[in-house]
């Protein structure tokens, strides 16, 4: 594979304004590492043509000296982004064949800063998944393998990440609901960050749970990740829940200097079953945190054991509500009807044809939550517990805790298709570190931390005080730095 | 709390998803796991607590109440499966 593609998303960027490389090399350099990737399942909708003519108006603009940070870079789109034009599926049959009019304002925003789009990435369906094993497109596989089993990149950005992580381009958008950023970014021994709840526009992205969903980047590094939050966010009038702050310089923030801020060790995350070495790294983070003149300090978020209960509530109530809208009217899938069929036919029979099982599960336990009788007995309380798990950080961040270090999961990347007889709710624990992150609507980003005994990458997740994504992203750097993780996954699918 | 197959139906019918009869029983199973994981919630004392409607203290951000936007009729229709003449079109739902 080409030295190119080996390049971070900073260092590209250097080497295009500097001259060194161009766009257009670039692109074909990623171009060629997606077709030599297609093992891995990560890109599921050709856009090369639209790829090598971003990159010939990136060129321009470079030469022209006019040349925003992500000018020229290659980077994945999530298939959850509306891309006009582009078929945009959310990994589900029921938009078969949608093409959307309009582009998402985060990747509009990427689009005016010159990126460059090489394809559409594998996602589970509807962002409902831990694993990628819920997309119509079939199992993203993650580049890392230790035997003869396929593992999962995590999910729902499964084939973000796995696509970063195979270094066929050079970052990705993601989304993250209750982990689906961070999860699959700790899989595959890469950075991902989940911003403060309303710092990127949801306009055009195809909505799973409206309270909880953001987007944000799937990257190499933490610098990496910087630079492209910074592109992805800003206030959008389109959002009603996007929130109008000026976006800071994150690259700007990563000094490194972390001396005199508080640490969090919440006590609440230390779960049953836990592998030791995620015990052993998650304390060699936290002395590495402290040697760079943190201040660690033993916290407590008491209502953490019931974030997953109220999340298997809250989003359900949210995603049976959003899809509604997939009726077979409008766009997508519209079923093949029997004569004498009428309207409520079509609506039974199109939702039959085009959800997959996860997303049938949780429209219909979200239809039961919310039904009468039950509206109060599950959906307010999980909204209220909801509150509790808010207050709970909003408590150690006014006690001056400055942000939390945690595990990202409880352990690393499984085998695709270990998890298929166990029961739904034992998949759903794996977002048991990510999921208090959405529902307080904090910033949170995951850091590679190790190799387990396996050889398995797993992940450090920080979490920050909301609209401090710059300290956050600080904190990381430092992190990452005495970390020095760089080992990365032989290219085994060439 | 256990589910029964006629809920398990009924949930299906108000969700409008096609569910086979045969499939009811292993969907109550599910639907009956599902709840007893969020049953956990009940050992929560919330008195006083408020559902959160919003995690961002902030009221819903308002525009001018003006038309910003229209005469798209095309690309509107662009997706859909059976558009006739300007509209979209279903099974007839009137005699």
């Amino acid at each position: 594979m080409s030295e190119l593609m080996k390049l971070k998303l900073a260092e590209a960027r250097d080497a295009l304004r500097a001259g060194q490389i161009t766009s257009v090399e670039l692109t074909d350099a990623s171009l060629k590492a997606i077709d030599a990737s297609k093992p891995l399942n990560a890109f599921v909708h050709d856009t090369s043509e639209i790829a090598r003519a971003q990159a010939v108006a990136a060129d321009e603009r470079l030469l022209a000296g006019d040349a925003p940070n992500m000018c020229g870079l290659p980077i994945g789109i999530k298939d959850l982004f509306c891309t006009n034009g582009v078929p945009t599926q959310a990994a589900s049959a029921i938009l078969g064949g949608f093409k959307p009019q309009y582009e998402s304002t985060v990747t509009e925003k990427l689009f005016n800063d010159g990126a460059v789009m090489v394809g559409k990435l594998n996602m589970d369906e509807f962002a409902m998944g831990s694993s990628n094993e819920t997309s119509v497109y079939g199992d993203a596989i993650n580049p890392w393998k230790v035997d003869s089993r396929d593992l999962t990149p995590g999910g729902s950005s499964g084939g973000s990440a796995a696509a970063v992580a195979a270094e066929t381009c050079l970052a990705a958008t993601g989304t993250d609901t209750g982990g689906s950023i961070r999860q699959p970014a700790a899989f595959t021994g890469i950075t991902g960050i989940k911003p403060t709840y309303g710092r990127c526009s949801r306009w055009g992205i195809v909505a799973f749970a409206s309270s909880l969903d953001q987007a944000g980047p799937i990257a190499k590094d933490v610098r990496d990740a910087a630079i492209m939050l910074e592109a992805m966010a800003g206030f959008d009038p389109k959002d009603s829940t996007s929130v109008n702050l000026p976006v800071p310089n994150f690259e700007a923030a990563l000094t490194g200097d972390i001396r005199g801020k508080t640490i969090g060790i919440p006590k609440e995350y230390r779960v049953d079953g836990m592998p030791d070495e995620l015990e052993t790294l998650w304390a060699n983070g936290t002395s590495m945190l402290r040697d760079a003149g943190a201040i660690i300090k033993d916290i407590s978020l008491p209502h953490t054991k019931y974030a997953l209960p109220a999340y298997y509530v809250i989003a359900p109530a949210e995603a049976s509500s959003n899809l509604a809208r997939y009726d077979g009217v409008r766009f997508g899938l519209r079923a093949k009807l029997d004569a004498g069929d009428g309207i409520t036919e079509m609506y039974e029979k199109t939702r039959a044809d085009g959800f997959g099982a996860e997303v049938k599960r949780r429209i219909m336990v979200g239809t039961y939550v919310l039904s009468a009788g039950f509206y109060d007995a599950y959906y307010n309380r999980a909204r209220r517990v909801r509150a509790l798990i808010k207050r709970d950080f909003e408590q150690v961040f006014s006690d001056g805790v400055d942000a939390i270090l945690t595990p990202s999961t409880p352990s690393s990347a499984f085998g695709l298709g270990e998890m298929a007889a166990v029961d739904p709710v034992k998949m759903y624990l794996f977002d048991v570190f990510t999921v208090t992150v959405n529902l307080a609507g904090l910033p949170g980003i995951s850091v590679p931390a190790g190799l387990d005994s396996k050889g398995l990458p797993l992940g450090l997740q920080l979490i920050g005080r909301p609209w401090e994504e710059s300290e956050l992203l600080n904190t990381a750097f430092a992190l990452e730095k005495s970390l020095n993780f760089n080992a990365k996954p032989t290219q085994w699918w060439l | 709390m256990s589910i029964d197959t006629k809920t398990a139906a009924r949930v299906a019918k108000l969700a409008r998803i096609k569910v086979d009869e045969a499939d009811l029983p292993a969907l109550a199973q599910e639907f009956t796991n599902i709840l007893g994981f969020i049953e956990q919630l009940n050992e929560v004392n919330v008195d006083g607590i408020e559902p959160m409607t919003s995690v961002t203290p902030q009221r819903l951000f308002r525009r001018e109440d003006v038309v910003n936007d229209g005469n798209q009729q095309k690309a509107v229709l662009h997706n859909a499966p059976d558009a006739r003449e300007g509209f979209f079109t279903v099974p007839m739902v009137v005699e």
